[in-house]
């Protein structure tokens, strides 16, 4: 039997902060990442990715003892990301609590380190995201939170990835992010052709029918943020409404 | 109500420790011996390679002291297939309760198995209240195939045990630290056994 399709919000952390959150019912204060990460857990997120923004080296500190108080809080899995470059910053977040971490434009610029990370803490805790953008009739890789292109095949280096010991793919199409109209699904139906890993898709969700087509489009999770965040849409409606169209959901 | 939570080098004790707390129960984290002999309820948690935990548990003389163990005991995931006796990961010679060799997924499906699966074929204490197919969540390779001593089934690629139980001993392979409140509610069940 298949794995049940995940749901993700996202949260974006600035100062040990969420940003982007608005406020909740039974929430005090929408900006408190520990909160906000419980009320998602008890509306049946089946896991949650933090992605620090700020991400420097004098707020590593603050993303760590963020991590170790949301690992308290919640009883469903999370992936941290943003700036995360070494084998001591793994350690010290997966110590903290975490159960992934998400690695990009460190991985890009030195691919050995997903070999390295996958060997010293295991290929299931390390996610490989990835930005790509769709530009003359191929994807291309994008760093530094979208806003540096490369020449680099985006499906070429989710292979390289692959190879490389990732456990996980976060796939964002820049295209998508942001526009409300539905998820990158050529791009997850072609890289579900090859994968031997989750890919979760990210960028685009709109409707509740956008999950329902990228999960039938073959990813294993999908993401979103601002719909969560500003009550467009409930985690449990939306899995209701997939359970409805046969999609196998965590109820 | 002394509980006590086995350190070791392939603990996911953070995780475990958190969710007793979420239970109100202090755990002791440790890998003394004596610590652990005294202990009226024992926890013992693993994320890792066999064949390195192995190792670690040998160098320690944690092996024979967990075989021979008398408290309620608790193997979850890597801690389940450390239970058995053999384990293809590493051709790791195993604790040896169960007498059950760990097997590598094969097939179709993604390896290691990660996300949310269901349990059903329900048959332990440990499960008391909780839903035939309830969705846990499950990191793992390999597998301990049905057998005598299986409580609860799971299937990907192949139905296997997805929790084993034998006297005082109780396993298993997915996370409930991690399952939300069904998870919780396993724990919880072992803690008041």
């Amino acid at each position: 039997m298949p794995l049940a399709k995940r749901i993700i919000p996202c949260l974006d952390i600035k100062d040990g902060r969420t940003v982007k959150g608005i406020n909740f019912k039974n929430i005090r204060d929408a900006g408190d990442a520990v909160e906000l990460a419980a009320y998602y857990a008890n509306e049946g997120a089946d896991e949650l990715v933090f992605l620090d923004i700020t991400a420097t080296n004098e707020k590593r500190k603050t993303l760590t003892a963020l991590v170790q108080h949301v690992a308290a809080a919640i009883n469903i899995p999370f992936t941290v990301g943003g700036g995360i470059s070494s084998i001591d910053d793994v350690n010290a977040l997966l110590k903290a609590g975490a159960d992934k971490v998400s690695i990009n434009t460190a991985a890009v610029k030195n691919p050995s380190l997903i070999n390295q990370l996958a060997n010293e803490f295991g290929s299931q805790c390390i996610v490989v995201a990835i930005d790509a953008k769709f530009e003359n009739d191929n994807w291309f890789v994008y760093l530094n939170g979208g806003r540096k292109a490369t020449d680099i095949n985006a499906v070429e280096w989710i292979k390289q990835s692959i190879d490389l010991g990732a456990g996980e793919i976060l796939l964002t199409s820049i295209n998508h992010d942001g526009t409300r109209q539905g998820f990158a699904n050529n791009l997850i139906k072609h890289v579900e052709l090859f994968s031997s890993i989750p890919v979760i898709a990210s960028g685009g969700a709109g409707n509740m029918q956008h999950f329902a087509n990228v999960f039938n489009a073959g990813a294993d999770a999908a993401l979103a943020a601002s719909l969560f965040h500003f009550k467009e849409m409930s985690i449990s409606s939306l899995k209701k409404f997939l359970k409805e169209k046969n999609i196998d959901v965590r109820t | 109500m002394k509980l006590v939570v086995i350190k070791y080098n392939a603990g996911n004790v953070t995780s475990v420790n958190f969710a007793l707390q979420r239970l109100g129960i202090d755990a002791v984290v440790t890998d003394d011996v004596t610590e652990i002999l005294q202990a009226d309820k024992i926890i013992f948690p693993g994320v890792g390679a066999a064949n390195s935990a192995m190792l670690y548990l040998k160098e320690k003389k944690l092996d024979m002291l967990i075989k021979n163990i008398q408290q309620p005991f608790l193997g979850v995931c890597l801690g389940m297939q450390l239970l058995c006796d053999f384990s293809e990961e590493g051709n790791t010679q195993c604790i040896g309760v169960f007498n059950q060799p760990v097997k590598k997924f094969t097939g179709n499906e993604k390896v290691p198995q990660t996300g949310w699966n269901n349990i059903y074929d329900l048959q332990s204490p440990l499960f008391k209240h909780v839903d035939e197919e309830a969705y846990m969540y499950f990191v793992h390779s390999y597998y301990a195939e049905l057998c005598e001593y299986t409580v609860a089934k799971t299937n990907y690629t192949v139905e296997y045990s997805s929790a084993l139980q034998k006297d005082n001993f109780y396993a298993v392979q997915f996370h409930p630290e991690k399952s939300g409140s069904a998870g919780e509610k396993i724990i919880k069940n072992f803690i008041e056994l």
